[in-house]
């Protein structure tokens, strides 16, 4: 059973606010260039039938209680992965009066996914990372903390820390 | 007897959270509502307490389909208020991004319709091919989405090597060409769900201010790129093309040839594009009391910016945007009546909207 936890994730996909980035990546994840139907993943259209809940977005006043509720709706065991900066930190939407994030302040993140947007070899890693947890959380063992995915990509060719993305560090300070 | 259907907010043919409550007649639906504000982030609020620069990065980040028109139309506002020009390199290389996310930002709506059509093998094909799209733009910026490549007079990377940038713009326009566009205009599943649903007409089209694609779809021959020419179109060479039916097959038909116009401006821009400086330099940036307003063609239509600054200000006073799903959004509601209540996702989706844009 652990097993065929951790070779079937099915995932549910929600949009708490987000700037379709993330979307759209998670999307890209499950297409044939990087293919995440290899390890099982299949996106579903019922958080019923889902075992992990991935969350875009800053967390909206307006998308909070759908959020709850939807993580009510999946049947455990579960978890939860925050894909990009937003759910982390809320970005630069930093001090937004209308945003009710992080998200780690509504729900038990399992896996954060960090990067504006992460790249879909990141989102996949880190869904690969929750599907393990998920086989381990149905063995009962539960992880003490969520885990932070190290970020994947080219090298920095020095081209990442042009002025804007300083500034939005600073920012987020 | 009529009752509602709600759809939404969060629904597996939504791409992203809004609500659409459909009143049904059996199958037929009779009318719709819209409801937004899901994604609303305050950006606008924030914006006026960012500066000069941080303001850039977070107006990218309204949109994550059209980052790059979003940050291009908030720098040529800020050009104006700041007396400067961009170098005619710069203006061409924000001609070469812009129109690479076009075309990204149009195969990636023929997938999402795909999708909804039921036709899972083509929206596949849509997303291996955007993928190559994506490559040429990392290629060029590094990033996949958010390129940061506008900054207040000219843009922050240069293309070192157009050729090489064209020879991958050549072998995408073949791919096009052999899969996308074929099934775009001549496949029968394609035609079967699509033709005569979602009728737009085109008197409505005007009274509703449809912007885009949209309008395009339904007969109205507007194009900013071509009546109010930014950046470098006003030296490029392409056509608008424009269906009079106003369903979704000329929505799908319209976007098919635009693909092909942007491949067409792309090779001209890179062909052509002008040696020199890609920036004003590092100057300290002076702005002076005002509002300027910036309109720019992006995928979905016409985005509008007015960013008003006071002198000695770091930061905007206010920065309004006007986004083109703002504007297509209620023609929606002219669209499904009538239509069945199975042809509506794929109706709504026909006007490419952009809920984050619209809510910000």
């Amino acid at each position: 059973m652990c097993y065929s936890r951790r070779r079937s994730p099915w995932l549910f996909h929600m949009n708490g606010g987000s700037c379709n980035g993330c979307d759209i990546e998670l999307i890209a994840s499950l297409t044939p260039r990087y293919d995440a139907e290899q390890l099982g993943v299949r996106l579903e259209g019922s958080p019923r039938h889902a075992d992990i809940l991935c969350i875009t977005g800053p967390v909206t006043h307006n998308a909070v209680n759908a959020i709850k509720t939807v993580y009510g709706q999946v049947c455990g065991p579960k978890a939860v992965v925050a894909i990009g900066s937003y759910p982390a930190t809320t970005n630069v939407f930093i001090d937004s009066r209308t945003l009710d994030g992080p998200l780690n302040l509504h729900l038990p993140v399992d896996v954060f996914v960090p990067g504006c947007p992460p790249r879909p070899d990141a989102i996949i890693q880190g869904v690969a990372k929750a599907a393990a947890i998920l086989a381990e959380r149905a063995a009962k063992k539960l992880p003490a903390n969520p885990v932070v995915m190290p970020l994947v990509g080219p090298p920095c060719n020095g081209a990442c820390c042009a002025p804007t993305n300083k500034e939005t560090t600073e920012v987020q300070s | 007897m009529t009752y509602k259907i709600p759809m939404g907010p969060y629904h597996p043919a939504l791409e992203e959270p809004y609500k659409l409550d459909m009143i049904c007649e059996g199958e037929t639906v009779i009318d719709a509502k819209l409801h937004i504000g899901f994604n609303f982030r305050g950006i606008e609020h924030l914006a006026e307490s960012r500066n000069y620069i941080q303001v850039i990065a977070l107006m990218e980040r309204v949109c994550g389909i059209c980052s790059n028109i979003h940050t291009l139309t908030l720098c040529q506002a800020m050009e104006q208020l700041t007396n400067q020009t961009p170098p005619p390199r710069a203006q061409y290389i924000r001609v070469v991004v812009a129109e690479l996310e076009r075309l990204h930002s149009h195969v990636l709506w023929a997938g999402i319709a795909a999708k909804l059509m039921g036709f899972k093998t083509m929206f596949m094909t849509c997303f291996e091919i955007r993928e190559k799209v994506m490559d040429v733009l990392q290629a060029i910026s590094g990033n996949r989405v958010n390129y940061s490549m506008n900054r207040i007079g000219g843009v922050n990377r240069d293309i070192d090597d157009p050729l090489a940038v064209l020879a991958m713009i050549e072998q995408l326009e073949r791919e096009m060409v052999r899969t996308v566009i074929p099934i775009f205009t001549t496949s029968t599943t394609a035609r079967s769900r699509c033709a005569g649903i979602g009728v737009l007409t085109n008197q409505r089209a005007i009274s509703c201010g449809t912007v885009g694609p949209t309008a395009r779809a339904s007969g109205l021959p507007q194009d900013l790129r071509r009546a109010a020419p930014y950046a470098a179109y006003s030296e490029m060479e392409f056509e608008v093309p424009v269906q009079h039916d106003g369903d979704v097959r000329a929505r799908l038909l319209v976007r098919a040839l635009e693909i092909m116009e942007s491949c067409k401006i792309l090779r001209q821009a890179l062909t052509k594009m002008p040696s020199g400086d890609i920036n004003t330099g590092d100057a300290k940036i002076v702005f002076s009391t005002g509002t300027a307003t910036s309109r720019v063609e992006a995928p979905r239509g016409e985005v509008m910016y007015s960013v008003s600054w006071k002198e000695n200000s770091r930061n905007p006073s206010r920065v309004h945007v006007r986004t083109p799903t703002f504007a297509n959004m209620p023609a929606i509601r002219w669209m499904v009546m009538g239509a069945r209540l199975a042809d509506t996702p794929l109706i709504q989706a026909s006007i490419d909207p952009c809920y984050s844009c619209t809510d910000r």
